[in-house]
């Protein structure tokens, strides 16, 4: 889980997957620009994929191929882990 | 100085043309034949002798490896200026066209991009003025 833990430590990557669960399937265009206007976040777009791939590597984030497109989708399946080590009530059921 | 021409690079002119007039609207203004392609522009009905949008050939080696880089980002390379996001996303979807970004409210501006069917993404934008001025 180290890895997504990394991922989510950085708060451009935060900012991310804030807007992809706003809404789901963002071209990479489509989320520069959300994270420009809504969070004052001017990072290239080169950079804003190196967060993509980032997100990616830790199962946050899925990028699928629809036709000539590529859309960004947000998986939260990994962060169940963190709460099954730590449940959220404070102890294990 | 003056802008008076711009481009797209559309991988048929011919399917361009009816895309560029029937679907968006814009009015053909020349034609001109040049061997094995055209001199072809359109310009948009509310300006008429305005800004030429030139439906240039995309053949150049160069080109179709940039425009497909840019389409696979979501990059729209060229924008439109329209009254209402809104209204124009709900008739172009009504005639079959893709957009791979629904008009999205960026605070001073809504944006949506849909695909031209020649290889490009095009942006339509609404500035917001009135909004923040009045609050």
């Amino acid at each position: 889980m180290d890895d997504v833990c990394q991922a989510i430590a950085d708060a451009t990557r935060r900012a991310i997957l804030d807007e992809l669960v706003q809404r789901d399937g963002q071209t990479l265009f489509e989320l520069c620009g959300r994270l420009t206007m809504k969070h004052g976040i001017g990072s290239s777009r080169q950079a804003i994929s190196q967060h993509l791939e980032v997100l990616e590597a830790a199962g946050l984030v899925i990028a699928k191929r629809e036709g000539r497109y590529k859309f960004h989708w947000f998986n939260g399946e990994p962060l169940k882990a963190i709460t099954r080590r730590w449940p959220a009530n404070g102890r294990r059921s | 100085m003056r802008i008076n021409l711009s481009s797209v690079l559309v991988d048929d002119q011919a399917k361009a043309l009816r895309f560029y007039t029937e679907t968006l609207g814009f009015q053909k203004k020349h034609d001109i034949p040049l061997g094995e392609h055209r001199w072809l522009t359109v310009v948009s009905p509310e300006d008429p002798d305005g800004t030429e949008l030139v439906l240039e050939p995309d053949e150049h080696p160069a080109v179709k490896p940039f425009k497909s880089a840019l389409v696979e980002d979501g990059i729209p390379f060229t924008s439109f200026a329209v009254k209402d996001v809104m209204a124009e996303h709900k008739r172009l979807e009504a005639l079959g066209v893709r957009f791979t970004q629904p008009p999205t409210d960026l605070g001073t501006v809504i944006t949506a991009v849909f695909d031209d069917t020649c290889g490009n993404l095009i942006q339509i934008a609404q500035e917001i003025h009135t909004r923040k001025e009045k609050s």
